[in-house]
């Protein structure tokens, strides 16, 4: 949600798949975490997969959308190509050396090397990832 | 036709507005422009961000400042503008 003004400009989208094994919660935690320290925002892939209008228009003109499965099944990845979404910005976190199990403790190093592999994702220049150049992005914002 | 501008008041939202406007003139069209600012009501609209713009309900623009001719476009494609 916007919680200040002209929130949306170049933060990035920080979605996480969440799903119910250790990798799936590293995802959401990663989320939490890079949101709180102010690397980017989390969003609700929740809100996107049930094709809430809203979530939809906000991911298609997010900047920099960095989407986070925990294993290969890939089930943010098919929420966002559902939506026609490229991937641009793409972590499987099985792919970092994680094992995936069903075991929901999750450990601070582990955490934190999805944290690392996210900034690194984000910082990842596409050739495929031309700005989009339909409206104006950015705050500037002097008010809040 | 209703359309809403969500975001707190700060310029990029107020240019929003101003966008906004000047494309409703200059289609003729009748359209109520609503400056939607509360925080809570904002966020029962799903966006990540502001400045959004919605049409007759449907979020059409979110995180930036909308173009002219997209908010005519969306004008037209509920029948209000032939610009």
């Amino acid at each position: 949600m916007a919680e200040t003004c002209c929130s949306g400009g170049n933060v990035v989208m920080i979605l996480a798949c969440s799903g119910c094994s250790n990798t799936g919660q590293l995802s959401n935690q990663a989320a939490v975490e890079l949101t709180r320290e102010g690397f980017g925002k989390m969003f609700c892939l929740a809100g996107i997969g049930g094709k809430l209008p809203g979530f939809v228009q906000s991911v298609k003109d997010a900047p920099i959308v960095v989407v986070i499965d925990g294993c290969p099944m890939g089930c943010a990845k098919a929420i966002l190509e559902d939506i026609h979404v490229p991937l641009k910005h793409y972590l499987v976190i099985t792919d970092e050396g994680i094992e995936k199990n069903k075991n929901l403790q999750l450990e601070r190093s582990d955490i934190d090397r999805v944290k690392a592999a996210v900034k690194r994702i984000a910082d990842k220049k596409e050739p495929s990832a031309a700005p989009e150049t339909k409206g104006v992005s950015g705050c500037g914002c002097t008010e809040c | 036709m209703e359309i809403k501008i969500l975001g707190p008041g700060c310029p990029k939202c107020r240019q929003t507005e101003k966008v906004v406007k000047e494309a409703v003139a200059e289609c003729g069209v009748a359209a109520d422009v609503e400056k939607v600012t509360d925080v809570m009501k904002i966020a029962g609209y799903g966006v990540f961000g502001t400045p959004a713009v919605v049409v007759d309900g449907e979020v059409k623009s979110v995180g930036k400042i909308s173009r002219k001719e997209d908010v005519k476009s969306w004008l037209n494609k509920q029948g209000g503008c032939n610009g």
